[in-house]
């Protein structure tokens, strides 16, 4: 079971290029609360999500959790447009690498890649997948290590109908465990967000 | 510790699977010595002379013709944000990814380097000597390519500039190689000043070079 925490942004500024992509932003989140980022392209969504991680600086502002003994990037699971998996190791070995890596306890991993349709594709090389595939791969890496906050940018991308559904229902559980979810996305995921953040597009002078 | 070993595990297994990392610079460094005296001419105590500086000159190059691979696959696949978010620091990272690319071509390129010593006529005698030196050396040689790696990430053609920004680097592991190898093969001096020296290099690239690598991908995940 994951451990719980709040996420608080307190008015940050996110500054791409030059370019400031938003500012004064304040959000909080309580555990089992998921927010959506809605936007058009080039709004900063993915930025966001990055500032969140911590693999963007932040121009302005602060994040807090609820949890100050374990630095914010180790709460969250980022998942981006790149997959992050690597194409010479099976499934099995990038699961595996996951668990070891990102600490991962001994997770019901059988579960949660029977639950994608992957179980039969254990030992293929990751490269040999379809790209709806090796997103469900790296969708996996968010049950390799129990983590309380999700970042994830356009998840459903090259996903089947039926794997949105469980993608659904996956996001949906870890809310309702008290976990975190911040999901950038255009399609619409039937998940109940309890809060919704729209960025807009600042016109370019 | 069961992370460190997790992903230099990886990384091992990645240099075997894709194929060309091990391969590619064991053929390079083997083509390189190799035309040396088809150059030079088949004069044998000119090469004796020259076999050190020629093998560890080949080694550098060799070693570099890998060292974009530290890095840049990770950068590319997005398998550089797991890395970040995950529990170790950046630093670690770095050095464990450095380390793993000393053991998948540091070592086998040291250990190729007598083979290639027969080539231009080096001394037998010299041969422990000059393994030992190359695997004393090599470590300063994959964890200063992991600076250039993490430095030139994002870049198109990224292979040039590294050598650009590294090969200056390797000078002293050039100079106190190449002493302690001729050293060993022609006198009168000792070997062992250099090659202490040589691990001195190593110990401090192994401890410094992360540091400096995990800043410039701090800066390339922006």
């Amino acid at each position: 079971m994951p451990i719980k925490t709040s996420l608080a942004a307190h008015g940050i500024a996110c500054q791409r290029g030059g370019r400031l992509l938003f500012a004064d932003l304040s959000f909080t989140l309580q555990p089992g609360e998921g927010l959506l980022v809605t936007g058009p392209n080039g709004a900063g969504k993915t930025s966001l999500l990055r500032l969140i991680a911590g693999l963007l600086p932040l121009a302005a502002g602060s994040f807090a959790s609820g949890d100050e003994s374990v630095p914010l990037p180790e709460l969250c699971h980022y998942v981006g447009h790149a997959n992050g998996i690597k194409s010479a190791l099976t499934l099995q070995e990038n699961v595996a690498f996951w668990v070891d890596f990102l600490r991962g306890g001994d997770a019901d991993l059988d579960d949660a890649l029977a639950m994608f349709g992957l179980e039969g594709l254990k030992d293929l090389p990751a490269g040999l997948l379809s790209a709806g595939q090796k997103r469900k791969l790296a969708l996996l890496r968010l049950f390799a290590a129990p983590r309380p906050i999700w970042l994830l940018d356009e998840p459903s991308v090259s996903l089947d109908a039926a794997s949105v559904k469980v993608l659904d229902k996956a996001i949906a559980r870890h809310l309702a465990q008290g976990g975190i979810a911040v999901v950038a996305s255009h399609t619409s995921l039937k998940v109940k967000f309890a809060h919704e953040l729209a960025l807009k597009r600042e016109t370019v002078q | 510790m069961r992370e460190a070993w997790a992903l230099f595990r990886r990384d091992v297994v990645l240099a075997w699977r894709e194929g060309g990392t091990i391969g590619t610079a064991l053929g390079f460094y083997l083509v390189v010595v190799a035309i040396t005296p088809l150059g030079l001419g088949p004069d044998l105590n000119l090469l004796s002379r020259i076999a050190p500086g020629v093998l560890w000159v080949a080694l550098l190059l060799a070693g570099l013709l890998s060292a974009d691979r530290i890095f840049h696959n990770d950068y590319e696949d997005g398998a550089l944000d797991v890395l970040a978010t995950g529990p170790l620091p950046l630093e670690l990272v770095a050095g464990v990814k450095s380390l793993a690319h000393w053991v998948t071509t540091g070592i086998p390129l040291a250990l190729l380097a007598p083979l290639l010593g027969l080539l231009l006529n080096l001394p037998i005698e010299s041969f422990p000597l000059l393994v030992l030196a190359m695997l004393a050396g090599t470590p300063a040689v994959s964890f200063v390519a992991g600076i250039g790696a993490s430095l030139t990430l994002g870049l198109r053609r990224s292979g040039v500039l590294l050598a650009l920004l590294v090969l200056p680097l390797y000078v002293p592991v050039l100079i106190f190689g190449v002493a302690t190898v001729s050293a060993a093969s022609v006198g009168p001096a000792s070997p062992w000043p250099p090659f202490l020296i040589l691990c001195a290099l190593s110990l401090a690239s192994i401890v410094l070079a992360p540091i400096a690598a995990a800043a410039a991908l701090r800066t390339a995940l922006r």
